[in-house]
C-alpha cells in the first residue's frame, strides 16, 4: 500500500527520528509522537526545522522525531539561549525547542522540580514546600505572544496546538503536562498520570486549519472563537464552560491564578496575540538574506568609509 | 630657566568621578598631540558611578614611550579628600595647581605650588548654572596651558576634537578655558615652572589614538560578525557598546532601516555566550565579550563549544581577580584559565594582541580561526589596553576574503552521495566538515551535542570513540599551534632573552631601551597565541637565561612555557611578575632584571 503523502510529497515515515530510548510509558514519547503528526499534517519541509533541546530525558526526544533535521542538544537550562542565535543566524529556520521542567525552570528528575506543587509528595515521601513556577504565568508575565497548556496524553488537543504554534510568528510556549512513570506517577504527586487525567480541565475544544485547507467546520454562532493566523490559518475554539476570550492577557492570567487556587489543571489555548512581531522583525534583519550568508561586500565597510573612519581618530 | 625640561613630563590630575574631568583631560590630550608631542594616557578610575577619587595620568616623552610611569611631574589637585597624599606623589621639582582653599600649610617645599580660587571663579565667571559642575574642569585645562606653554588655538583644537558631534558645546568650553588660561597670565607669569611644552615634528605624524575596545569593535565589523550577544561588565562593556555605534553607522540600510547585525543584550553571559554558539552553529560570525567573573560563568558553554565543534569568538577584557575582584583595574590574570576552561580535557585557541593595532586585527581575524578550527576563539586583551587610549598607525584595510572554513553545501552533499560525517577527519588535520541547518538535502542534517559522539554524530559511550574524537581534538589544536600568530621576535643578539605578552609589551620597550642605554642587551619575543608556538622553545635554546614578564601573581605563562620546553630547557626559564592593578611600569621591569643579573645600575 503506498504511504499517504503530505502537501510537500512526504511520507509520514520522513518526520520520524531514532529509535525512543525514554522508559515505556513515558509522556515524552507521546509528544514526541503528537510533534511527528502535527510536523507531518503541516508539510514542515525537514530541513528548515531545528531541532534544539537542553539537557534532561525530555531535551534527547529530538532525536526521536524527524532525522533529516539539524538538531542540538545543548547544555542544561540554556535552549532558549542556543535557540535565539541560531534564528539570529538564519531567522528562515523553523526553531523548535523541547525543555523540560528541570531544563526550563530547574531541576527534575525524582529530585522535586521547580513546578512542583506545594503539598506534592516525592516518591521517597518528602513533602515540597515551596511555591510552584508556572512556566504559563512567567510566559505571560513576560509578555510571550503565544501560551498554551496542555498534556501529553491528550493528542487531540496537542497536536492542534503544536500546529497553531509552529505557525505562530515568533515565540510560543506550550507547556506540556508529561508525566514521569518511573519517578513521578505515586499516588500524592500532583503530575501522576492519574492525576492529571483527573484534573485535567479543557478551556475549549481547539481546532486548527493550516492556510492550504479550507474551513470546513462550522459551528453554531457564538459556540466558537475563530482566531486568524498570521499565516492565514485559523484557530477554532469551541466553547466548552464558560466565555474566554484567549486575545485577552489580564483574562489569561486570571484565568491561570484561578484554577491553581481551584487545584484545577487548565488546558487549552490561554493567550494569543497575532499582530505582535518576532525577534528578528524587531531586530530589524533582513527578511530574506540570512545573516550567516552575508559577505565581506555587505559587511565591511567601504574602503572609502573605512578610511574616513580610521582619520576620525587624528 | 636653564633646566627647563621640553616634552618630557608626566602630567597628573586627581578629581572626583563624575564630575565631568574626563572631558578636560582629553581636552589637553588631544590639545598636546596635536602639538606633534607623543601622549601616553592612563586612566586609573573608582568602580563608583559618581563621588569617589578618579586620575588621569598623561605621560609625555620624547621617546614616545606609552607605558605607565608612577609619579607626576605636574599635578593638578582638585579632590580635597585625596590633596595630601597626591601632594606626596609629585616628583621634586614639580609643579602643583591646587584649589586655593587647600591647606599648604606644612606642605613640602621641592615643589612649585599654583593656588587657583576654583570654586570663586566658576560661581563669577561661568554663566551657566547647570554645566557649572563640569566646566570647572575646564578651568584647568587653560591653567595647565598656560604654565605649559600649551598655544591657545590647540586648546581650541582640543576642545573641538573632544565635542566633535557637539559644536555647540564649544563655545561654552573654550570660554572656560579661557578664564583658566588669563587667570594663569595674570597671576603666574611670573612663576613659570621646569616643564614646557613645544611643537615638534616627526614624531607622531600618521599616529592616530584609538581605545582597544574601539579598535576590537571595528575588527570585529570588518570580520564579518552579524551577531553579538553580551551581557555588560566593566571594562569590556565599551567593546559591544562601540560595536553598536559603528553598527548604527555602517550595518543599517539608511532606506530601509535594515540591519547587518543584531547585537543582543542577554540577560547573563551564559546566555550571552550561548546565543552566540547558537549563531555559530547557524553559520553566523558570532562574538560575546566579557570580563572576569563573566568569563567563569561562560565556562560550561565553552567546553560544549569545544567539545561540539562549534566557531565563536568570545573577547575576555581581563580585569583584576580573583571574584568581583577590583573591577577598574587591570590584570593578564585570565591566561591559564580561558586556555583550559571549562571540564574535561578542554582546550581553546587563545589570541594575545599586544597592542591596540593588534586588538583589530585579532578581532578581525579571531572570526577567520573560528570558522577554520570549528572552535571557540579567545581573545584576551585587558582593561589598560581596552579603555586607554594609544598611539597608533591607522589600521591596515583587509586584502583577504573571510575564511568560512569547511561548510559543505547541499551541492557537495549531493556529489558525496550523502557519504560525510560530521566528525570524520577526512583531510587528517582534525578538522572535520559540517553543514548549517537550512542546507536544502535531505543528507545534510546532523545531531549536535555535548555528549559523547561518533564520527557521524551519532550518541555514543564507546570508549574506542570516545578516544579517537579526544585524539583528533588534540590534533586539531596541534595543528593550530603554527597557524595562529607567531611570536614576534627582536634578537639583537644576548645571552639574556625576555618573553612577555599583551599590554606588557610598552613596559618591555621602554625597559629594553632604558637596559640597554647601561649597557645591558636584551633579546625579546612577544607571544601571541596559545597553544604556545613551536618558535618559543627554540628562542630559549638559543638564550642562557630567559624571563617572563607578565602581570598577574602567579607566573601562568611562565608556567605555560615551561611546559613546553625541553627537560634540559626548563631551567633557564625565569619569571618576573607585577600585580598590583596598575600597568606594569618599565621599572617593574629593569629593577628585578638588572638585581637578577647583577648589572651596577
Ligand atoms: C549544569 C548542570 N547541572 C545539572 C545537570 C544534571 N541534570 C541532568 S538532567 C537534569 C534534570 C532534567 O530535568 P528536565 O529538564 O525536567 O527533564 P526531564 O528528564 O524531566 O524530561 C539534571 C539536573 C546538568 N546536566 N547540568
Ligand atoms: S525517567 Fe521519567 S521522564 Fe525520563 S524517560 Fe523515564 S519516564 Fe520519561
Ligand atoms: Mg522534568
Amino acid at each position: 500500500m503506498a504511504a499517504t503523502l503530505n502537501r510537500i510529497g512526504l511520507a509520514r515515515d520522513a518526520y520520524k527520528g531514532a529509535a525512543t530510548t525514554m522508559c515505556a510509558g513515558c509522556g515524552h514519547n507521546s509528544i514526541t509522537n503528537h510533534l511527528i503528526k502535527a510536523l507531518y499534517e503541516l508539510g514542515v519541509e525537514p530541513q528548515r526545522l531545528a531541532k534544539m533541546s537542553g539537557i534532561g530525558c525530555s531535551s534527547k526526544t529530538p532525536a526521536y522525531f524527524v532525522e533529516q533535521a539539524h538538531g542540538f542538544n545543548g547544555v542544561h537550562g540554556r535552549m532558549p539561549a542556543l535557540t535565539t542565535g541560531a534564528q539570529l543566524a538564519d531567522r528562515r529556520l523553523i526553531m523548535l525547542g523541547v525543555s523540560g521542567d528541570g531544563d526550563t525552570v530547574s531541576i527534575g528528575l525524582g529530585q522535586f522540580s521547580a513546578t512542583a506543587d506545594v503539598g506534592s509528595v516525592q516518591k521517597k515521601g518528602a513533602v515540597n514546600t515551596f511555591q510552584p513556577i508556572d512556566p504559563c504565568a512567567v510566559a505571560l508575565t513576560l509578555g510571550c505572544s503565544f501560551v498554551a497548556r496542555s498534556f501529553s496524553g491528550d493528542g487531540k488537543q496537542l497536536v492542534p496546538l503544536i500546529k497553531a504554534a509552529i505557525a505562530h510568528r515568533g515565540m510560543a510556549l506550550l507547556d506540556v503536562i508529561s508525566p514521569c512513570v518511573t519517578f513521578n506517577d505515586h499516588d500524592g504527586s500532583t503530575k501522576s498520570y492519574s492525576w492529571v487525567k483527573e484534573h485535567d480541565e479543557e478551556i475549549h475544544d481547539v481546532s486548527f486549519i493550516p492556510f492550504f485547507e479550507e474551513i470546513a467546520v462550522d459551528y453554531a454562532p457564538g459556540t466558537a472563537v475563530s482566531v486568524e493566523m498570521h499565516d492565514g490559518s485559523h484557530l477554532l475554539l469551541k466553547k466548552l464552560g464558560e466565555e474566554y476570550d484567549p486575545t485577552d492577557r489580564m483574562q489569561a492570567m486570571h484565568l491561570v491564578e484561578d484554577s491553581r487556587a481551584k487545584g484545577q489543571l487548565l488546558t487549552g489555548l490561554l493567550y494569543i496575540d497575532e499582530s505582535s512581531p518576532d525577534f528578528a522583525t524587531t531586530e530589524h534583519i533582513p527578511a530574506e538574506r540570512p545573516l550567516r550568508d552575508l559577505g565581506e561586500q555587505e559587511l565591511r565597510l567601504s574602503r572609502a568609509d573605512f578610511d574616513t573612519f580610521m582619520d576620525e581618530f587624528a | 630657566m636653564s633646566n627647563v625640561k621640553v616634552n618630557e613630563l608626566t602630567f597628573q590630575a586627581a578629581t572626583v568621578n563624575g564630575s565631568g574631568s574626563q572631558s578636560a583631560n582629553m581636552v589637553l590630550t588631544r590639545a598636546i598631540f596635536s602639538m606633534g608631542i607623543p601622549v601616553a594616557p592612563k586612566n586609573v578610575f573608582p568602580s563608583n558611578i559618581e563621588g569617589l577619587p578618579t586620575w588621569y595620568q598623561l605621560r609625555i616623552t620624547p621617546e614616545g614611550y606609552m607605558a605607565r610611569k608612577g609619579d607626576p611631574d605636574v599635578l593638578v589637585a582638585l579632590n580635597p579628600a585625596t590633596w595630601a597624599n597626591d601632594l606626596k606623589t609629585v616628583r621634586p621639582g614639580g609643579a602643583v595647581i591646587h584649589e586655593e582653599a587647600y591647606s599648604t600649610a606644612d606642605a613640602r617645599d621641592d615643589v612649585t605650588y599654583y593656588p587657583v580660587p576654583f570654586a570663586k571663579l566658576a560661581k563669577t565667571r561661568i554663566a551657566s548654572d547647570t554645566l557649572r559642575k563640569q566646566l570647572t574642569n575646564m578651568l584647568y585645562v587653560g591653567l595647565v596651558g598656560g604654565l605649559l606653554g600649551i598655544p591657545r588655538d590647540r586648546l581650541e583644537h582640543g576642545v573641538q576634537r573632544v565635542f566633535q558631534t557637539k559644536p555647540k558645546a564649544w563655545q561654552v568650553n573654550l570660554d572656560a578655558v579661557n578664564v583658566g588660561y588669563d587667570f594663569w597670565e595674570e597671576n603666574f607669569r611670573d612663576r613659570p615652572c621646569g616643564f614646557r611644552l613645544e611643537p615638534v615634528k616627526g614624531k607622531v605624524d600618521g599616529l592616530v589614538l584609538v581605545e582597544g575596545n574601539q579598535a576590537a569593535a571595528l575588527g570585529a565589523l570588518m570580520g564579518g560578525v552579524t551577531v553579538a550577544a553580551w551581557y555588560p561588565i566593566t571594562p569590556s562593556s565599551s567593546l559591544c557598546e562601540n560595536l553598536i555605534a559603528y553598527a548604527d553607522r555602517f550595518r543599517v540600510d539608511p532606506k530601509t532601516g535594515e540591519r547587518l547585525i543584531s547585537v543582543v543584550q542577554a540577560e547573563d553571559e551564559l546566555a550571552a555566550l550561548g546565543m552566540a554558539i547558537g549563531a555559530g552553529w547557524a553559520g553566523a560570525r558570532a562574538m560575546t565579550s566579557t570580563s572576569g567573573p563573566g568569563i567563569s560563568l561562560m565556562a560550561e558553554f565553552s567546553g560544549l563549544a569545544y567539545y561540539a565543534e562549534i566557531p565563536v569568538v568570545i573577547f575576555d577584557i581581563q580585569r583584576v581577580g580573583p571574584s568581583t575582584g577590583l573591577p577598574t583595574r587591570t590584570m593578564q590574570g585570565d591566561v591559564s584559565f580561558a586556555y583550559s576552561l571549562s571540564h574535561g580535557d578542554t582546550r581553546h585557541l587563545v589570541l594575545l594582541p599586544g597592542n591596540v593595532e593588534e586588538c583589530y586585527e585579532f578581532a578581525r581575524t579571531a572570526f577567520d580561526l573560528a570558522d577554520r578550527f570549528q572552535a571557540p576563539v579567545f581573545v584576551l586583551s585587558d582593561l589598560d589596553l581596552g579603555m586607554n587610549l594609544w598611539m597608533t598607525s591607522k589600521f591596515k584595510y583587509p586584502e583577504a576574503d573571510f575564511d568560512r572554513g569547511k561548510v559543505l553545501s547541499a551541492e557537495q552533499i549531493e556529489k558525496l552521495q550523502g557519504d560525510w560525517g560530521r566528525y570524520r577527519d577526512v583531510d587528517g588535520d582534525g578538522i572535520t566538515y559540517r553543514t548549517l541547518p537550512g542546507t536544502e538535502h535531505p543528507l545534510a542534517g546532523y545531531f549536535t551535542r555535548g555528549s559523547g559522539h561518533d564520527e557521524n554524530a551519532r550518541y555514543t559511550e564507546s570508549a574506542e570513540a570516545y578516544a579517537r574524537n579526544m585524539d583528533r581534538l588534540a590534533r586539531k589544536l596541534e595543528g593550530a599551534r603554527s597557524a595562529l600568530p607567531q611570536p614576534i621576535l627582536d634578537e639583537p643578539g644576548s645571552e639574556v632573552g625576555l618573553i612577555a605578552f599583551g599590554s606588557t609589551d610598552a613596559a618591555i620597550a621602554e625597559a629594553r631601551a632604558v637596559l640597554s642605554e647601561s649597557g645591558m642587551r636584551t633579546d625579546y619575543l612577544r607571544l601571541r597565541a596559545l597553544p604556545i608556538s613551536k618558535a618559543v622553545g627554540e628562542f630559549v635554546a638559543r638564550h642562557e637565561r630567559v624571563y617572563v614578564v607578565e602581570q598577574n601573581r602567579d607566573g601562568q605563562v611562565y608556567d605555560l612555557v615551561r611546559l613546553e620546553l625541553a627537560p634540559d630547557q626548563v631551567g633557564k626559564l625565569r619569571s618576573i611578575r607585577y600585580y598590583d592593578g596598575q600597568p606594569i611600569p618599565a621599572e617593574a621591569i629593569t629593577r628585578p632584571l638588572m638585581e637578577l643579573e647583577a648589572v651596577p645600575a
